[in-house]
């Protein structure tokens, strides 16, 4: 029994990671190649969970809600990158910070006046509703779909990174930005091209996300910190790096919120056990960034430069 | 001389426009309870609680070049230490600010530590994940009233010294420390501290080779930072007789930055400055509409992209330019 519901929430930590992988993929790239700081990266998962979740409902055809989500976000991110962002890439990260700060409040409005501040629940695409059997553990199949299809991306990009020129180019603009600029290569565009791709990814994982938690405004501030965490764990502009930090905070969260309590359940009180562990469980990913900056500053996965 | 870190003549625009300010200040409560009533004298501490807060970042994010992005966690702390302490039945004020410092000190050093070890990029995520990791802990303490934060049942009791119960006794204590704060924070700018922190800011390499330890300078200026926020926490948790997770919201944290960039980064009255018009601001636009983020959002973003030297900022080149006229 406690073997299953171990493997249960491993694959929990699994779909979270890599629900913050497809968050983490697209801000580490921005912040290697243009040292840039986009905390309304988390805005693209909003909008693209409010996307996803509105054309659901009129629809009701998954695949409709993930190309709307999907190309929505890639608009409005290319929109916002070419008309705003762009004119803060010189600038210090302090008015990057304030620039993006000022993005999340007018679009966590949007989304209320818009939709409304209550969340909206969203239900899982027909034929994901039930559990599937993993060799005699019962798993709800539509958490399993966001796993396939986390790794599925992955895999996509890992291809895109390391087998094709665009690709090439994204690697060596994030260790070396103005050698690469000064080689003839449009590093703006460059740039363009992976924010939007970037805003694409955020809003998948929105739509992914969006049947599993609620879709409400500022549902992307929280999961921002987090991720943000992803890549100072993993270290600034690596994609390996964003992917295994993105795995291992999953992990490390799920695992933390169920079995902390439990094992201070073996020492103290219940009342006691349950108040610090679930306290202690979400400062759990923190404690352990602050571990990994203490023996290794740069990440676990630094750019060489 | 003496007075003064700077040479600095009594008539000059800066000297009257700061005393006026000041002496704006100190009658402000008998003008509110004239005119509008007793609203102005509270929306008049808010202003103050955060012009303090603002002032503290401002040794880090204006003259450190150190953008921390968590300073709200201290207002949380402070704000917290009277909760839970009042909580407890434990009153005194100055058991309160004894506590609100050491604790604030702890932190400041300890998430210091791990911060400074980074820069750029680094340092701002990790120090919004540092505030974040407070702001889930405040959250989680369900025997402190979790999410909906805990009321506090009475005021810091300062008595027999003096009393902040009423608004009015809060309101002088407030403008007082705040003045201390801005003037000492003026003096430490012209201080050994304050001139290795503006040197390490410029170019770190070159003030290490000079000999200076970069890093425990930055740290002693993150826990006075630290500390001075933590004072302001407690005002507020003080104010509004409560203590909430929200003070630690990293948008809290931001609003702090805006305070700094709109007064002026790296003048000592910029942030209250910012702090008056902000808050002001923010006041006018939420009694028109419910959705005053849909016009603060894009302000915030036109001061990012046009505010260079802040209002402060910009009177101060004009009185230099006025005094090098004269």
């Amino acid at each position: 029994m406690t073997g299953s519901l171990f493997v249960v929430q491993a694959l929990n930590g699994l779909q979270y990671g890599v629900l913050l992988f497809l968050l983490a993929a697209g801000l580490t790239l921005v912040l290697g190649i243009m040292n840039f700081v986009n905390l309304a990266h988390g805005s693209f998962y909003m909008l693209g969970a409010y996307l996803g979740a509105a054309v659901y409902a009129t629809s009701s055809s998954f695949v409709l809600a993930g190309v709307a989500a999907v190309t929505g976000t890639l608009a409005i991110g290319i929109a916002v990158e070419r008309t705003t962002l762009i004119k803060f890439y010189a600038r210090d990260h302090l008015y990057q910070v304030l620039a993006t700060v000022g993005l999340i409040l007018f679009f966590n409005e949007t989304a209320r006046i818009l939709w409304g501040s209550p969340a909206i629940y969203m239900r899982a695409p027909q034929g994901f509703t039930g559990a599937i059997n993993l060799m005699g553990i019962l798993y709800p199949s539509y958490r399993f779909l966001v796993i396939v299809v986390g790794i599925i991306v992955a895999v996509a990009l890992y291809i895109l990174i390391h087998h094709t020129k665009i690709g090439m180019l994204t690697r060596a603009g994030a260790a070396n930005p103005r050698m690469v600029s000064v080689l003839g290569v449009n590093i703006r565009l460059l740039n363009t091209v992976l924010f939007g791709l970037g805003a694409a990814l955020a809003g998948l994982a929105g739509l992914m996300a969006a049947p599993i938690l609620a879709v409400q405004p500022g549902m992307g501030d929280n999961v921002i910190i987090t991720v943000l965490v992803v890549i100072v764990v993993g270290g600034i502009g690596s994609i390996r790096g964003a992917f295994f930090g993105a795995l291992i905070v999953g992990f490390v969260d799920t695992i933390g919120r169920v079995y902390l309590p439990i094992v201070l359940n073996q020492f103290m009180d219940r009342d006691v056990a349950d108040a610090t562990g679930s306290a202690l469980a979400s400062m759990l990913i923190y404690l352990f960034m602050a571990v990994v900056l203490t023996v290794r500053p740069k990440g676990l996965f630094p750019m060489g430069r | 001389m003496l007075l003064f870190p700077e040479s600095l003549s009594l008539r000059s625009p800066r000297c009257i426009a700061v005393a006026a300010l000041l002496a704006l200040l100190a009658l402000m409560p008998p003008i509110a309870n004239a005119t509008g009533g007793p609203f102005y004298v509270t929306l008049s501490l808010r202003i103050l609680i955060f012009a303090l807060a603002a002032a503290s970042l401002n040794l880090l994010l204006g003259y450190g070049g150190l953008v921390s992005f968590g300073h709200a966690l201290y207002l949380g702390i402070g704000a917290y230490v009277v909760g839970i302490l009042s909580f407890h039945g434990v009153h005194n004020g100055w058991l309160h600010v004894a506590v609100t410092l050491a604790l604030s000190a702890i932190i400041a050093l300890l998430t210091g530590l791990v911060c400074l070890r980074t820069s750029g990029i680094a340092f701002i995520m990790i120090t919004l994940a540092f505030a974040q990791m407070f702001y889930f802990l405040a959250t989680s303490l369900k025997y402190y009233g979790g999410d909906d934060g805990l009321a506090v049942a009475r005021r810091s009791d300062f008595e027999p010294a003096f009393s902040i119960q009423s608004n009015t006794g809060l309101y002088y204590v407030t403008v007082i420390v705040l003045a201390a704060t801005l003037y000492l924070s003026w003096r430490l700018v012209h201080s050994r501290l304050g001139r290795v922190l503006r040197g390490a800011n410029l170019n770190v390499r070159r003030m290490e080779a000079l000999g200076f330890p970069v890093l425990r300078y930055r740290l002693v200026a993150f826990v006075i930072a630290g500390c001075v926020c933590g004072l302001a926490g407690l005002l507020l948790g003080n104010l509004a007789r409560f203590a909430s997770p929200a003070y630690m919201a990293w948008t809290v944290s931001g609003d702090l930055i805006v305070m700094i960039i709109l007064g002026g980064v790296a003048t000592i009255i910029g942030p209250l400055i910012g702090a008056i018009v902000y808050v002001n601001l923010e006041t006018i636009v939420a009694a028109y509409t419910q959705h005053w983020m849909i016009v603060l959002g894009p302000f915030i973003l036109l001061i990012a992209l046009f505010a260079k030297r802040g209002i402060y900022g910009s009177f101060l080149v004009w009185a230099k330019r006025m005094d090098s006229a004269r």
